[in-house]
């Protein structure tokens, strides 16, 4: 009799009518919007705070150079010297004095440039300052040799290497951003997934086993059958919160933005600004031509198959194993010794990929372990993106079943015995010792 | 009267631990079957078995001549002893849904529970929870769940645990009516006095082995001692007494009587004809009290363990 159909419509009604999953599906949204809007607001309020910038500048070239913008000014002291305006600066309040020293003769780079402030400056400041300072430091020593500058900025050229394969391929720097993002979130939301529905899974074969209930069902369902449908179930359960998370993460963004008129892509870090400002010389719209391009180029039929099926097979691979888990103990405080052995795979194959596939897609730590079974769905994912042969994905995937069949079936084992053992914290030999009843 | 359920030779074994060693039981079609036993004995193993919960290592069950397959999951009722329902789910639901893996359709289902739910007067606790009920309450939800579908066979595993006596009676009546409208029962418990009640035939493991099995009548038949529970009335208690003790064993014993009696067990070595130890004592005293004291299954019980 085939009550797979059965059980999995329980798991997952129960799971989803529970009232902390419920409130988990729609606050938690909430809460994360509310925290990028008080990161998004507060950053705003910082980006729009007033600085005066005074500057004392002995050398005399700087007097032009400056130009105050919405959130600085710079005030340029006159006829005073370094420690005057020190005192100065320091009880007007000032954000901090530029100090400028008089040019010595024959130093290639002037050591003069000093700040001084109450706080250590932020770095966008300091940044900003250098690249002025840089570029007027340049054109004076460009006019000193003699050269003309508008001759010299009409030779700037911006150009993006077409990278292209010998099959014809052909990729861009944007391309590559663009893989790494898609990559990236595939695999993280395989690792999300995992983690959370797995928990879900554990906990709710340890509670099958706390209400004593189990005995009663599989006296009427095989223990394989059980764990199917729990498994399964719980994944639906899960898929279900995911998508409702997306959509209610889009639509509140869109609110949120709209009504408090908080751009979000205005959350910048210093290190983003920097990434933008080596991207600033193409313009806005043939920037969006190269990315409308780089979609094109992904390999999206490839990469939308091979995500599902190095999803599934990745999470059903590792839920069995928590299933496993949470029918060989008692209580959840005595998973812990069982938990470090998934978790590291797990968070080896994130290591993996976050660190070596952006490095080399291709190389052979990437290689090997996109064929690991524990490590192959995530670090599998974040590589198709830039391209693997195709026998290459059906390798790990065949790896990747066959790990799968071959644990489920030990799963299934440990859940049958373990299931109707009460009362003690098995070890890794007793489980053992399970497999061969 | 044919058999229902028949084991044969049945073994299991974990690791190096025996659970069972060639167990055979054979349950009458329509009777109360008392499957008995210390804790640890294998009894909770060869339920599981019969229930295809585990395999045997050797042997085989066999249900209405039949070699036990999974189809026959529906025919059976089972009431474990680690019981539970699902706390946050509620009883109709729940019910339904374990109804339904026991094989029948949700109308099915649905009408037989609206019977039962009557029948204890107990309608109005379909859309609670679990937790909502009382230990005692979820435990009648239990054993309706376990009969709803109508198995040929019931197994019931100490039953009235968390009954109050009332309530202990109410199941109790009804697993009489469940034999009578033509179930098979296989009930495991420790509570002898409810074994005398129920049982009309029984099997006593101990140690994965089975050490007795047969009729409860026979098997009492079997452990009579041949001792009788006497009240006489004498002068010379001392002098009788010690008659007494010249040709059969006695015991002090304990009953009611309104004389000052001399209350005694008095024990035959070999079997002997009631009249004659009867016969004895009237010419030594006048007897008012004279029983044949018969084996209860506590005795049996103890007395088989104790033997092994």
């Amino acid at each position: 009799m085939n009550h797979l159909p059965l059980i999995i419509k329980r798991e997952y009604m129960t799971k989803v009518r529970n009232k902390s999953f419920i409130i988990m599906t729609f606050v938690s949204p909430l809460i994360m919007i509310a925290l990028i809007s008080v990161v998004a607001y507060l950053t705003q309020l910082n980006n729009d705070k007033k600085r005066t910038i005074s500057i004392l500048d002995q050398s005399g070239l700087f007097t032009n150079v400056f130009q105050n913008t919405d959130n600085t000014t710079y005030s340029f002291l006159q006829e005073v010297n370094l420690e005057e305006a020190k005192t100065i600066i320091n009880e007007s309040g000032g954000y901090g004095l530029m100090h400028i020293g008089p040019i010595p003769e024959g130093q290639a780079v002037p050591q003069i440039f000093k700040f001084y402030s109450e706080d250590s400056p932020s770095l966008t400041v300091i940044s900003s300052l250098e690249n002025t300072i840089e570029r007027e430091l340049q054109e004076v020593k460009l006019l000193q040799d003699g050269l003309d500058i508008d001759r010299i900025n009409a030779t700037r050229t911006s150009i993006d290497i077409v990278q292209e394969s010998y099959e014809g391929e052909q990729s861009s720097k944007i391309d590559n951003v663009l893989k790494l993002a898609f990559g990236g979130i595939a695999g993280y939301l395989l690792f999300m997934f995992i983690i959370i529905y797995g928990n879900m899974i554990m906990r709710s074969v340890i509670e099958e086993k706390t209400s004593r209930i189990i005995e009663v069902i599989i006296s009427s369902v095989k223990p394989i059958q059980l764990m199917m449908g729990k498994i399964i179930g719980t994944s639906l359960a899960g898929v279900t919160q995911f998508a409702i998370w997306a959509v209610l993460g889009a639509v509140l963004l869109i609110l949120v933005s709209a009504i408090f008129g908080v751009d979000m892509a205005q959350v910048n870090t210093p290190q983003q600004q920097m990434v933008m400002e080596s991207m600033q010389n193409q313009n806005a719209d043939q920037m969006a031509v190269n990315i409308i391009n780089a979609i094109n180029n992904l390999p999206l039929t490839n990469l939308v198959v091979a995500f599902m099926f190095f999803f599934i097979g990745g999470y059903l691979l590792y839920s069995s194993i928590y299933a496993a888990i949470g029918a060989a103990v008692d209580n959840e405080t005595d998973t812990q010794q069982f938990m470090l052995p998934i978790l590291m795979p797990l968070i080896l194959a994130v290591y993996v990929g976050v660190f070596t596939v952006i490095e080399d897609p291709h190389g052979t730590v990437s290689t090997v372990f996109s064929f690991i079974p524990l490590t192959s769905p995530v670090v599998m994912l974040m590589r198709i993106p830039f391209g693997v042969p195709i026998w290459q994905q059906l390798l790990s995937l065949v790896l990747l079943i066959g790990t799968f069949s071959i644990t489920v079936w030990f799963a299934a084992k440990i859940y049958r015995v373990g299931i109707l053992m009460f009362g003690k914290k098995p070890t890794y030999k007793e489980l053992f010792k399970w497999l061969k009843y | 009267m044919s058999a229902l359920l028949e084991a044969n030779l049945v073994s299991k074994h974990y690791g190096n631990f025996t659970a069972l060693n060639k167990v055979s039981i054979s349950v009458p079609k329509g009777s109360i079957f008392g499957l008995l036993g210390p804790n640890g004995a294998g009894k909770t193993t060869l339920i599981r078995i019969i229930n295809q919960i585990t395999m045997p290592d050797e042997g085989e069950v066999h249900l209405d001549g039949q070699i036990l397959r999974s189809e026959h999951i529906r025919d059976i009722g089972y009431l474990p002893e680690e019981r539970g329902l699902y706390k946050s789910m509620k009883v109709g639901e729940q019910a339904l849904y374990l109804a339904q893996l026991k094989g029948m359709t949700k109308a099915e289902a649905k009408s037989r529970l609206e019977y039962w739910f009557k029948k204890f007067e107990i309608q109005d606790w379909w859309g609670k929870k679990i937790q909502e009920l009382s230990k005692g309450q979820a435990q009648k939800i239990q054993f309706i769940v376990t009969v709803l579908h109508q198995p040929k066979l019931l197994i019931f595993d100490e039953p009235f645990s968390g009954f109050d006596p009332i309530n202990a009676n109410q199941i109790k009546d009804e697993i009489h009516q469940l034999r009578e409208e033509g179930a098979t029962v296989i009930f495991s418990t420790h509570r002898m006095e409810s074994v005398e009640e129920l049982c009309d035939h029984i099997a006593l493991i101990h140690k994965s082995n089975k050490v007795l099995d047969g009729p409860l009548l026979d098997i009492k038949r079997e452990f009579k001692s041949n001792s009788f529970e006497v009240g006489l009335v004498t002068e010379q208690a001392d002098t009788v007494l010690k008659q007494i003790e010249e040709r059969f064993k006695v015991l002090p014993a304990q009953f009611k009587s309104l004389n000052d009696d001399l209350k005694l067990v008095v024990k035959s070595h070999e079997a002997v004809n009631p009249n004659e130890v009867l016969s004895f004592l009237t010419s030594k005293a006048q007897v008012n009290h004279f029983v044949e004291v018969v084996p209860s299954a506590n005795d049996i019980f103890i007395q088989t363990i104790e033997n092994h």
